[in-house]
């Protein structure tokens, strides 16, 4: 028993709607309870799909398990083929219904319905959401997939995009059109947009590429073999990535890698000028083990930032994760505790978080600006535009996705040249995002609790810079450690918001090292000498 | 309007019609979600779900957004080892519920709310709360309800929380008025205020915002639901002895009226009085919702169930806004709360209870109505076909209760009319529905 108060990931059966729904002519039939039926929301509201998810829920009451709920089942799938009509249908229980044990998969095999059915074998209690869309796209596949001639082009699959995911439906576009570049076709991309009579024939493809590990790998595993096709470990997320990803491509097909690049425009923009001030930029990045990995590369290596921590919550993905965070001479944080993500950010005090809907809400709190990487996420990251990751168009897209959150370089310039006074400080905020700038008093020291954004509720802290609430906890620790001298703590709010957490703790650090234990104005610039490079 | 006259009632209420009663797939939250509700209104509690990552999904997707610091909320996902010896799920819950307790000194309720996993594996939340009582008395009480799907619908689980508090409040002999049902803090102000003018008092709530203002209840106790879906909560306070004053629901001009009415004719507070204590707030209500009827008025509604809103709510629609319901579904219809609403609802339209949603879509889709109120789930895929819809929960989210909400509360249903009137571009093809869970046939 673990006390939880928000959860990264669903349970399985969550992850087999996000195939369900995600295809067309695939129904499910789910023994499960009433208030089940709340999963239909994240598709018809967060996703803003226009039609409700496949998705046939027994709906059994306390009054049934006495009596009945095998039946109840049999009649729900009956009802459920004569009402769609689908091409293949998937049965399961929710966490409830496995508990019942009346096996849907026999049930609904003794039904005799015209049409495959499948039955899935998710435990909810092991078990959760990502392996719930994997473990379903591998079932769909061994029940419909079959070996079979190769087309005469050369021809790929695309697996792993689904319903719910963050950015598949453009990501599937992108790759399609980069693949188009290098003179391959797609025979079929699924679960996302296909139907089960797609599936039936992703044999006649010569490779498989796989852009989700996490809702894909084992039906690519499975289809190399036992349809003999080889599948793509790089997931082009990134420049770099995505050239090797077409290398890789042109190993598997003999094709060249040599595609047009003109569109690709991050290398660029992160050369040029105004990008000067995002480097050594210190991110965090949280998310799922695929877009964590991927964009700690591009962080790093396209952008110039400083990568300060990496975690991912997929436990399943834990030594891919620890591999490329030792790259980085950092320990991975591998949790689906919110709270110890949270704790980690506010110890590494970043500049930037890159994560998923929760690390938005650490960065509200903490008053950390942050992007969006992966799923889980919300409304508002299922945009209206085109707007992929993957591919030279996504490179593009992740960099004025992470940027925007920032203060513009120019911007910064500025700031630093007046360093806080009463029009240009750390409370004003980047001038393209909403909330008002609040004019300092001119004599005044800046009040530590003034609020510079709109109004949160209540236990929000205010959107800005935490340094000051680190430090004004730091002042009253007497715990060995080094104390701010009041004149000393002037002077660092003098130092521009962005590097002020840096230099806090690096004087800090300094003071430690030295044995200093009030920090005062002549330490703070000996630890700047100390530390100048 | 004339309060005492049987006149003001329609020639024929809907007491009487028939209940069409369905079962099937629901398509509506289980009791879990009023924990949203419930643990800001009742401020030193905890709510603690044992139950499944299911459960603990459904309250983050229907709380959206809503992640505090620290929500006064979790769930104790149980797991392979808790299903294999109960007698070790008591000992896991004891140490989370010590640990919970060590971290928040400031928690003096705690709820331990049943699932259906729970339920199922027959984990006797009961007697724990009792153990746990035990064990943190008298700093905090543990109670225990089940918000489970396979017993509660949506608002039921309010229903349960109160109920599971009522043998427990304290025993008296005074004649006080309690209000039962969660409301929003600047609407229960707005209740007491009324009261208070009008003379009726002592005034007690149920939930209270703090352990310490719980209410006592005794056999000169009378009470007043501000919410339909108190059925068990409403018994539990008859079996202590305290008595109903049946009313129509206070959504709406004539609804506040009327209810605010059963309590001043309990105190003998005199016509004058009431009229006078009234007369401006009701004259504000009918004010704000007539701003809002000209895009109402003559328009046809159809309710999917949700939170047992629907007959004061199809009421107050039909009598102050002239829509006209079509069918009003609802999750469970207690007539004898509902009564006063059902006499005031004109004859006409088709009166539900329970629900196997394809078979309801089929009519709705029959009847074409101008509005639909129904769930997150179907709202979008509806609207993709043409139907203009009002999300169900955000009336149990919105304060709509009294007169100055009145007209809040009609603004809720006009808004989806004004827009669907201003967007004039053309949905683009593909995002056109094919028909809510509708797919193509064929064989592969």
């Amino acid at each position: 028993m673990k006390l939880t108060l928000w959860t990264y990931e669903g349970p399985p059966h969550v992850g087999a709607m996000r195939v369900a729904t995600g295809m067309t002519g695939l129904h499910y039939v789910l023994h499960a309870p009433q208030g089940d039926t709340y999963a239909d929301l994240l598709f018809t509201m967060i996703e803003r799909r226009n039609h409700r998810p496949p998705v046939t829920y027994t709906t059994f009451q306390a009054r049934d398990l006495g009596a009945d709920t095998a039946n109840l089942f049999k009649d729900a799938a009956r009802d459920a083929y004569t009402r769609f009509k689908p091409q293949a249908m998937i049965v399961g229980a929710s966490c409830t219904a496995e508990l019942i044990q009346d096996d849907p998969g026999g049930l609904a095999g003794a039904l005799d319905l015209p049409c495959p059915v499948i039955p899935l074998d998710l435990p909810s209690y092991q078990r959760k959401e990502n392996f719930g869309a994997d473990e379903t796209f591998h079932q769909l596949c061994r029940a419909l997939a079959r070996p079979m001639p190769r087309t005469e082009a050369i021809t790929c699959n695309i697996l792993g995009a689904t319903a719910l995911g963050f950015r598949h439906r453009d990501d599937v576009a992108e790759v399609t059109k980069l693949l188009g570049l290098m003179g391959i076709t797609v025979n079929v991309a699924a679960p996302l947009g296909s139907t089960p009579a797609d599936i039936a024939r992703m044999g006649q493809a010569h490779f498989n590429v796989l852009l989700y590990p996490e809702t894909g790998e084992g039906a690519a595993r499975w289809l190399e073999k036992t349809c003999g096709q080889p599948y793509t470990k790089v997931v082009p997320l990134g420049v770099g990535a995505t050239r090797d990803f077409l290398h890789e491509v042109a190993s598997l097909t003999g094709l060249s890698p040599k595609v047009d690049e003109s569109a690709l425009r991050l290398p660029w923009w992160s050369a040029s000028v105004d990008s000067t001030y995002l480097t050594g930029k210190r991110v965090f990045l949280f998310g799922d083990a695929t877009h964590v990995i991927a964009a700690a590369r591009i962080a790093a290596t396209e952008i110039g930032f400083e990568v300060v921590g990496m975690g991912c919550y997929n436990r399943e993905f834990a030594r891919p994760m620890r591999a490329a965070a030792k790259a980085y001479g950092l320990e991975a944080l591998i949790t689906d505790d919110y709270l110890e993500v949270e704790d980690a950010i506010a110890a590494a005090a970043p500049e930037l978080i890159l994560g998923t809907q929760q690390e938005r809400h650490i960065g509200k709190r903490l008053g950390i600006p942050c992007a969006v990487i992966s799923s889980p996420v919300h409304v508002q990251d299922f945009p209206a535009r085109y707007s992929p990751q993957m591919g030279f168009e996504g490179a593009n897209v992740i960099f004025d996705t992470w940027i925007h959150p920032l203060v513009m370089g120019l911007e910064e310039h500025l700031l630093t040249m007046f360093r806080e006074d009463f029009e240009f400080h750390s409370d004003a905020g980047p001038s393209h995002h909403g909330g008002k700038a609040d004019l300092r008093e001119v004599s005044d020291e800046a009040p530590l609790a003034s609020v510079a954004g709109g109004a949160l509720p209540p236990g929000f802290a205010s959107p800005r810079d935490i340094s000051e609430q680190i430090m004004a906890e730091a002042t009253v620790s007497p715990s060995g450690e080094p104390v701010w001298l009041p004149a000393a703590e002037r002077e660092l709010k003098k130092i521009p918001f962005f590097v002020r957490g840096k230099a806090k703790r690096n004087t800090e650090g300094y003071a430690r090292e030295k044995g200093v234990a009030e920090i005062s104005v002549e330490t703070l610039y000996e630890a700047k000498a100390h530390y100048a490079r | 309007m004339s309060l005492d006259s049987p006149a003001l009632a329609p020639n024929r209420g809907c007491r009487d019609t028939p209940v069409l009663k369905e079962r099937g797939q629901r398509e509506v939250f289980c009791g879990l979600t009023g924990i949203i509700w419930l643990h800001r209104k009742m401020q030193d509690a905890f709510f603690l779900v044992v139950g499944s990552r299911t459960c603990a999904h459904l309250l983050q997707s229907a709380a959206g957004v809503m992640i505090f610091a620290e929500p006064r909320f979790g769930t104790a996902i149980l797991e392979e080892k808790d299903l294999a010896g109960l007698a070790d799920a008591n000992t896991e819950l004891d140490r989370e519920v010590a640990r919970l307790l060590t971290r928040r000194p400031d928690i003096k309720q705690l709820f331990l709310v049943g699932s259906c996993p729970s339920e199922v594996i027959k984990l006797d939340l009961a007697r724990a709360a009792e153990r746990l009582s035990g064990l943190h008395a008298p700093h905090v009480r543990v109670y225990n309800y089940s918000g489970s799907g396979i017993e509660t619908t949506f608002t039921q689980g309010e229903d349960a929380c109160l109920a599971a508090m009522v043998p427990t409040l304290a025993s008296t002999t005074a004649r006080e008025v309690l209000i039962i049902g969660a409301l929003p803090d600047v609407v229960e102000d707005q209740c007491l205020s009324l009261l208070a003018q009008l003379g009726i008092g002592p005034v007690r709530m149920l939930p209270a915002r703090r352990a310490a203002d719980l209410p006592a209840v005794g056999p000169q106790t009378v009470f007043a639901l501000v919410q339909p879906f108190l059925g068990d909560t409403h018994a539990a306070l008859i079996r202590r002895g305290a008595r109903h004053l049946p009313a129509a629901f206070p959504f709406g001009e004539e609804g506040t009226t009327l209810w605010l009415w059963a309590l001043a004719q309990e105190f003998g507070i005199s016509r004058d009085h009431f009229d006078a204590v009234t007369a401006a707030p009701r004259a504000r209500a009918r004010k704000a919702v007539a701003a809002h009827a000209e895009t109402l008025n003559g328009k046809s509604v159809f309710f999917f169930p949700d939170s047992q809103l629907e007959i004061p709510l199809a009421r107050f629609l039909a009598r102050e806004c002239g829509m006209t319901p079509l069918e009003v579904g609802t999750p469970f219809l207690h007539a004898a709360i509902t009564g006063p609403d059902l006499d005031l609802l004109p004859e006409g339209p088709v009166i539900s209870e329970g629900q196997d949603v394809d078979r309801q879509l089929d009519r709705q889709h029959e009847a074409r109505p101008d509005l639909t109120i129904c769930g997150l789930g179907l709202a979008n895929p509806l609207e993709a076909q043409g139907h203009t819809t009002k999300w169900a929960i955000e009336l149990v989210f919105t304060p709509v209760h009294f007169y100055e909400q009145a007209g809040d509360l009609a603004a809720l249903f006009s808004r989806p009319l004004r827009r669907k009137a201003l967007l004039t571009a053309p949905i683009a093809c593909s995002q056109i529905s094919r028909g809510p869970g509708q797919s193509p046939g064929g064989q592969p």
